[in-house]
Parts: structure tokens; C-alpha cells; sequence
């Protein structure tokens, strides 16, 4: 488990430069895999303690069991949770029918950008993964976005020997990727070393299938599994050849380039 | 060939990058060797091959990495990309870099996580700038397995002596870079000849194929052999404990040991190694692991500092020789400020000297000028405007590498080769003798704060003789003590009669002295806490030299330098080693009030009197 211990002192690292460097910081948290995960590194990175709130952008959309779950970690772990939500697109009626993309943006990115404006968080922790997805491969650990939110992935600052960008102009933010260098199997691996809770949404429940990535209800299909454990689900990883993304149809397509582009997580 | 091998569990993790000239087949190259080994998730190449039918355009391996839709509209990496990859027992992270000039600081951002290169040249093209550049940029990251892969042999008829020749002509190169290939492999990325299976076209080779040379790469050894370095990253309060967090960069620690903290030359033994969900809490701890240590004095250091032990401690100087590279727009000016980011440490620089410049396609020395421009790589000198600590990168690798930092981006990165030795030298190493020798009392400098709600400080004013300097010195004491400050006028003078007696002012020998003296003066009232304010003239010596020395021999007591003086500074920013400039005379009130400002600014003071003190820096 050595490469394990290796990723997560990589990933504690970059918590504490967060920290450091981001006077008004905060994590996303989605209650997935990757960002418990990441919960969890910043309990290991700072002792037990979670020193920044953990924002979840609330789409009204959500499976029902992921925010029991969320409301229970946060009591006990005794987390800082805001929630953001879109409540005026909510009002005038926005779901995935009018267009993946167009609810994705909305929901997602701009709940997120106004949630990002009216608290003024200039460092934003994610739990992204370089291979999820074609873009995310090309992140840095600390990526720029501008004012309008956007990323420029044809200019990234350089990046090297563990020193991140953390100085940028008024008005511009950072997002913070600690769990870049993590593939899928490590995250499940190491939910299994250090016996994370984690939705059994994860898990067969009895009907031959499993979600392998969490989202909005409608967006998100289960994958055909009988992985009943972690352990199931690493072995089931090991052999499988289907992307796992495959089950989020916001993939299709060049939809993760322009919504990341975008702002998008 | 598609063996299932590779599923097995994988229990280490190697970075890899491929690196050279543009359009020498770099991407071409992984996405062969995934495709080869089964390693696409399903449906990707079908995938990329239907766009490429719809685009009407030649289906390329390289299509399997570009993400962006203008990587694949132009045929070129614009961007680094980290694909996964496990095979026999080993997850891969194999790190995709631009070619292009344009993009050489994306190239860079990707080799300096490998701990191994693949260096690709194409066979029919030869060697290019750019594989010459990535060749020396590899050295200086200090990437030391390399494989060279020579691309597109189908393109040469599969011949041996155009491999030959460029084998030889680019071993010959990296040779003066003191860079050994481990091999040298003929290769067709295109059409699959000794990617991933031995190609019967070129029966002439019997080395390794890529992939196998993949598998011949070591994992670097943990540096936990070498001395100890654990630069402080943050000192964490969240709770009764505090915690001195840190990643060790090469050696180990245990419970009982005893650290040395450069430069400020503070010692302590470390009490526990703190951890979360770890039972029971480890006992030593190694090179690699971010970690966390509580002490069993409590010291005041801060973030940047090194701990060593003391009988290996790092270099400490404000000057040093490095050799460095330059991605920023804008060139590297000769005495410009920026900031330099060595491990943790921050502290403003400026290059003192362009010794030379250096060519990367011969390795040809140009001599210096006045600035560095972009994608250059350049022999320098660099001053620091205080202390820190360091390593030369054959010692130590973290401790010996830096980073330029212009305006908000990091423009350059440099690797430490030669310590420059700078007048206050021989001081510094009586300071650092003296401070290890200190006998303390039982009550620490923590306590004394804690009482006086404030922390020591020296407070220097220079400038002429009538410069009205001992009028604001005394204002300044009056209005300290009457905030129930606790702070005490040294008067360079009244040490003359006494102390000094046995020295004359009229020899450089004695005035040197004087001031050494002074200084150790200086020392022992801030040991009791106070806030020395102080007139001292300057004993027949330069006022840059004497704040120089006092500096040093009070380090890292906080020295605030104000210099006086008649007319009105030209200049808007204080010259180096001063903090604040007044034109006397003026409003000495206000110039007194800001002087109490920088004192709060610099965590001196706390912001409220009878309040807790909250100080920025802690233990």
C-alpha cells in the first residue's frame, strides 16, 4: 500500500499550501467517492480538524439518499456545509429535458459562480481526477480561472518541484486539485486502508447493478455489477475496459470542454 | 500480445514523461503503447476513428490524448496530459509534453514530476533544437533515467546506420550534460515496431523494447538514507496541540531527537509525531510523508525555515550561484526584484549577475548580459534580501532547487550549485555557535510575550548626525512605554565609556568590534523581551554595514531599520536592509505612529493592549 501512503502525502501537501496560501478558501464536496476523499485527506492534513467550509451546489436533483448522507457526516465530523442552489433557474423551471448541457450549466456552473461571487472564495478545493476525462488530464494541481470564471487551458502557468500558484490578481481565483494524480482503483483502495464511509449507492444492492460515478438522478445510470464489497468493486475495476464516466451522459460529445472551459468542476 | 497481465494489483507508482522535439511522434507513441498492451478503455479507438472517417482525415494514434479540439484541428500537444497506465505490478503515470517551442513551459510542468523520461527523435528529421533543449532542461530537473526513443525508422527504410548515426551524434550531446541514456531504441510508433512487441523488421536490434525499457526503470530510492531536511510548511493551533507541519524532504526523524530550525537557529527536541486515525501515534517518520511534530519547548520559528540536526545543517547565506531557466514573457532583468520560493521559503531576490548564457543546440557559452530572456537557460548569481537556508542540489535535491516568482506567475526555476560567501559570513557562524550554547532559563520567550503582550523587537534609526534621529528614538520609547509597551532607548554612546573602554574609535579594528559588541548587547535585551529602540551611531562605519551586522548578530529577533534623513528621499521604495525612510524634520508624532504600525504589521505587537495576544507567528 506504500503508493497509497505516497499519493496521500502528495495530496496532504497540497491541502496545507492550500491553506496557507488562501485566506478565503473552501472545498467542494459533492458526498462522491473522490470528494469524501478528499474530505477525509483534509481531516488527515490538518489533524481532524476541516479548517474551511465544504460547499455543496445543491441541484434539487440529487438522489435522495446522497444528502442523509451528507447531513450526517457533517454533523459528525462537525463540518462547515454551505450550500449554494440556483433557486431562480429552480423557479423558472430548469431540468436536463431543456438540454443537458444548458442544466448542467445553470445548475452546476452557476450555482457555483454565484456561490464563488457572494462569498468571495478565492481558493477552490476539488476532488477532479486526470483520469476521468480528457481535459481533467491537463489540469495543474493550482489552476488559474478568471474573472468570468473561465479557464484558459492554452496559457496554464508553469507548474514544478512542488511550488503552486498561489498569487493572482483581484477578481481571479484558484482551483485547488489535490487527488489529480489518483485513479479510480486508488480512491476505492484507499476507502478500503482507512475505512471512509461511503454511499452504498456504490454497491449491488441486490438488483445486478451499481452507479460507479454519482450525479444528478436523471442524469446518472447505474452500471450492470454485482460488486457487493470494495474489494468487489477494485477486482471488478481491474478487468474492466468501459469508461467510468460512461453512466454520466453529460460526457457526450465535447460537452466536458466547454462546460470546464466554461467554469464547469 | 494483448496479455492480461496487467490486471494484477499494482503496488507502485512510477512518473514518466515523454519529451522531444515537435512532431517527432511523442503522442503517437503512448497511444500506440496503449493501444498494444489493451489498455484503451472500450470503444475509445473506434471512438476516435469514427471522428476521424467524419473529418475526413487520416486516423492517428496521437488523437487518443489530445482532449482539446484545437490539439486535434492543429495535429499538436498543447498541453501536458497524465494518462494512467498499469502494467506487471506498476501504475504508470505517463505524462504527455509538448514539443512546440511555444509551449516549452507546459513541457517543463510535466517532466518536473518524473522520476524517468522516454526522449523521442525521429529518425527521418534527426536531432532538432528541441530535442537538444528538452535534453538539458532533463539535467537541470535533474531527471536521471533516460531512454532515448528513435521514432519513425519505417520512414528510413528500418536502417541501421541512420540509427547509428543518430544514436551517436545525440549520446555525444548529452554527454557533455553529463546525461547517460540507459538505451537507445529504434522504434516505429506507427506501425507498432518494438513499442510493445519486438519488431522482425529491424532483426538487428536486440535491446529492449519501449515498453520493456518502461519496466527497466527503477523507482528512485527514498532520500530517508540522507541527513535529515524538513522544511516547516505551517505551524497549526486548531487545538491544545501545536503542531510544526512539514514534509521531510530526505532523511528521518524519531520521538527524543533534537532539531536545529536554519536560519533562525532555534533548538528544540521533538515531543510526539502527530496523526490522524493512525493508533498508536507513530513514533519516527521518514523522507516523502507530510507530516506533523509537536515540540517539547516552545520556540518561535516560522514557515520556511529548515530542521536539520546539528551536525549536518544546511548553508545559510544570502547569496548564492545557480543555474537557472527562464519561461517567463517577460526577461529576466538584471536587479529586478522578485520573489524566490525555495521549499517553503519566500523571501525577495534579485540577480546579481548574468555570468553566461548557455545555447542549448551546442552548449556554446555566450557571455552575460543584462538579462535572461524567454526559454533560456542561464549561469547566475543570486542575492536574497535576508538570509535563508539551503542546499547545493548534488547534495540535496528539494533544498537545492528554487523557483522565480514574477508578479503572480512563476517564471524561472534554478538549481542551487555553489554557496556565495557574503561579509557577514563569519558573524552568522558565531551567532549560530553562540545560539546553540544559549543556557535558557525556565521561563521561554513564549511566556514573555504572553506577559508583555508583545514580542522583542529591535527598533534601528540611522542618518546623520542631525537628522533629529534621537528625537524621534526618544518619542518612539515614550509613546511604547505610555501604551504599556515595555521597550528601553539603547544608547550606542553610554556603551562607549563602559564596555567600550578598552577600544578606540579611531581604529577600524576596535570600531568593528564596537559594533560586534553592540550588537551582542542588542541580543540579550531582546532575550528579556523587550523592544530595544535604538540611536547607535555608526561607529566611523557605512550605515548599511552596521544595520548588516546588528542584524545578524540578533537574528531572527525583528530588526525594523529606519533611516532619517534632511531632504526628502528621491526614491519611493526604501533602498535594501531599510524598512521605513523619514525626512526630518516632520510630523514626528506620525512618523512615530507609523513606526508602531510596522511593529504590529510585523506580528510584534498585538493589536489591542489586555487583550489575548494573537501573534501571526506561533511556538
Amino acid at each position: 500500500m506504500k503508493h497509497l501512503r505516497q499519493l496521500e502525502h502528495q495530496s496532504v501537501y497540497i491541502l496545507r499550501e492550500a491553506y496557507k496560501h488562501f485566506d478565503n478558501l473552501a472545498m467542494l464536496w459533492s458526498m462522491g467517492k473522490d470528494s469524501t476523499v478528499l474530505l477525509w485527506l483534509a481531516r488527515k492534513a490538518f489533524f481532524g480538524h476541516v479548517p474551511f467550509p465544504l460547499l455543496h451546489i445543491d441541484t434539487s436533483y440529487k438522489i435522495p439518499a446522497m444528502i442523509e448522507y451528507r447531513d450526517r457526516l457533517a454533523r459528525e465530523w462537525r463540518l462547515n456545509l454551505v450550500i449554494g442552489q440556483n433557486k431562480e433557474a429552480l423557479a423558472n423551471g430548469m431540468n436536463h429535458t431543456l438540454g443537458r448541457g444548458v442544466c448542467c450549466t445553470a445548475l452546476k456552473t452557476n450555482g457555483l459562480k454565484s456561490l464563488l461571487d457572494e462569498k468571495g472564495y478565492t481558493g477552490v478545493i476539488l476532488g477532479v481526477r486526470a483520469d476521468e476525462e480528457g481535459t481533467r488530464a491537463k489540469e495543474r494541481y493550482f489552476s488559474p480561472r478568471d474573472k468570468n470564471n473561465e479557464w484558459d487551458f492554452r496559457d496554464q502557468p508553469p507548474e514544478l518541484w512542488d511550488q503552486f500558484k498561489t498569487t493572482f490578481p483581484p477578481g481571479t481565483h484558484i482551483r485547488i486539485h489535490p487527488l489529480l494524480d489518483w485513479t479510480e482503483i486508488n480512491i476505492w483502495e484507499y476507502i478500503k486502508l482507512e475505512n471512509i464511509p461511503f454511499m452504498n449507492l456504490y454497491l449491488d444492492r441486490g438488483d445486478g447493478t451499481r452507479y460507479r460515478s454519482l450525479g444528478c438522478a436523471p442524469c446518472t445510470f447505474p452500471i450492470k455489477s454485482s460488486a457487493r464489497t470494495v474489494d468487489e468493486i477494485i477486482e471488478e475495476l481491474r478487468h474492466t475496459t468501459v469508461a467510468e464516466r460512461s453512466g454520466r451522459a453529460q460526457d457526450e460529445g465535447r460537452g466536458m470542454e466547454l462546460l470546464r472551459k466554461d467554469g464547469y468542476m | 500480445m494483448m496479455t492480461a497481465t496487467h490486471k494484477t494489483a499494482a503496488t507502485e507508482h512510477l512518473n514518466i514523461v515523454i519529451v522531444g522535439h515537435v512532431d517527432h511522434g511523442k503522442s503517437t507513441l503512448l497511444g500506440r503503447l496503449y493501444a498494444d498492451t489493451g489498455s484503451l478503455p472500450e470503444g475509445k479507438l473506434e471512438k476516435v476513428q469514427a471522428i476521424c472517417r467524419q473529418q475526413g482525415k487520416e486516423f492517428e494514434y496521437a488523437f487518443l490524448f489530445d482532449a482539446f479540439l484545437e490539439e486535434q484541428e492543429q495535429g499538436i500537444t498543447i498541453d501536458t496530459a497524465r494518462t494512467f497506465f498499469t502494467w506487471k505490478e506498476r501504475y504508470y503515470i505517463i505524462i504527455d509534453a509538448p514539443g512546440h517551442k511555444e509551449f516549452l513551459k507546459n513541457m517543463i510542468s510535466g517532466a518536473a514530476r518524473a522520476e524517468a523520461a522516454l526522449l523521442v527523435i525521429d529518425a527521418l528529421d534527426g536531432v532538432k533544437e528541441q530535442s537538444k533543449k528538452h535534453g538539458l532542461l532533463l539535467s537541470m530537473l535533474g531527471i536521471r533515467q533516460v531512454v532515448v526513443v528513435v521514432n519513425k525508422m519505417d520512414l528510413v527504410g528500418y536502417r541501421r546506420d541512420v540509427f547509428d548515426g543518430i544514436e551517436k551524434e545525440y549520446r555525444e550531446y548529452l554527454d557533455q550534460l553529463k546525461v547517460r541514456p540507459e538505451r537507445v531504441i529504434p522504434v516505429s510508433a506507427k506501425q507498432g515496431d518494438n513499442v510493445a512487441s519486438r519488431s522482425e523488421r529491424m532483426a538487428w536490434y536486440t535491446g529492449p523494447t519501449a515498453l520493456e525499457a518502461l519496466e527497466l526503470f527503477r523507482k528512485e530510492a527514498a532520500r530517508s538514507q540522507q541527513p535529515l531536511r524538513l522544511p516547516v510548511q505551517d505551524i497549526f493551533k486548531f487545538d491544545a496541540r501545536r503542531i510544526v507541519a512539514g514534509r521531510v524532504s530526505s532523511g528521518r526523524l524519531r520521538v527524543g531527537d533534537r532539531l536545529v530550525f536554519s536560519p533562525s537557529n532555534k533548538t528544540a527536541n521533538i515531543k510526539t509525531i502527530e496523526a490522524f486515525n493512525v493508533e498508536p501515534l507513530p513514533t519516527e517518520a521518514q523522507a516523502g510523508q507530510s507530516i506533523g511534530i509537536t515540540l517539547d519547548e516552545q520556540i518561535f520559528i516560522e514557515r520556511g525555515e529548515i530542521a536539520s540536526r546539528q551536525d549536518d545543517l544546511p548553508c545559510v547565506s544570502t547569496a548564492f550561484r545557480a543555474n537557472v531557466f527562464w519561461l517567463g514573457r517577460r526577461p529576466l532583468e538584471q536587479d529586478k526584484k522578485y520573489a524566490l520560493r525555495l521549499a517553503t521559503r519566500e523571501v525577495d531576490c534579485q540577480v546579481a549577475i548574468i555570468h553566461r548564457i548557455v545555447d542549448a543546440s551546442d552548449l556554446a557559452h555566450q557571455q552575460g548580459g543584462t538579462f535572461v530572456g524567454r526559454d533560456q537557460v542561464a549561469d547566475v548569481t543570486l542575492r536574497a534580501r535576508s538570509p535563508l537556508a539551503f542546499d547545493l542540489v548534488h547534495t540535496f535535491e528539494t533544498t537545492g532547487r528554487f523557483v522565480i516568482v514574477d508578479e503572480y506567475d512563476i517564471a524561472g526555476g534554478g538549481i542551487i550549485t555553489e554557496l556565495v560567501h557574503d561579509e557577514q559570513e563569519f558573524l552568522r557562524d558565531e551567532a549560530r555557535r553562540r545560539d546553540f550554547a544559549w543556557v535558557k532559563g525556565e521561563v521561554g520567550a513564549e511566556a514573555r510575550a504572553q506577559h508583555f503582550g508583545h514580542r522583542s523587537a529591535l527598533v534601528l534609526f540611522t542618518g546623520p548626525a542631525d537628522a533629529s534621529k534621537a528625537f524621534l528614538a526618544r518619542k518612539l520609547e515614550m509613546i511604547l512605554v505610555a501604551e504599556g509597551r515595555h521597550a528601553y532607548l539603547l544608547e550606542g554612546e553610554n556603551l562607549r565609556r563602559g564596555l567600550d573602554a578598552d577600544l578606540s574609535q579611531s581604529d577600524t579594528r576596535d570600531t568593528v568590534e564596537m559594533v560586534r559588541r553592540y550588537g551582542e548587547v542588542a541580543r540579550l535585551l531582546a532575550d528579556t523581551g523587550l523592544i530595544v529602540v535604538s540611536t547607535t551611531n555608526p561607529f566611523g562605519l557605512a550605515h548599511h554595514q552596521v544595520i548588516e551586522t546588528i542584524r545578524t548578530l540578533v537574528h531572527p529577533t525583528p530588526v525594523i531599520a529606519v533611516q532619517m534623513s534632511h531632504i526628502k528621499p528621491e526614491a519611493e521604495e526604501p533602498p535594501p536592509g531599510i524598512d521605513l525612510m523619514f525626512a526630518g524634520p516632520e510630523d514626528f508624532d506620525a512618523a512615530a505612529r507609523q513606526i508602531v504600525e510596522e511593529l504590529k504589521r510585523r506580528g510584534v505587537l498585538a493589536h489591542a493592549i489586555g487583550a489575548k495576544p494573537t501573534f501571526q507567528y506561533s511556538i
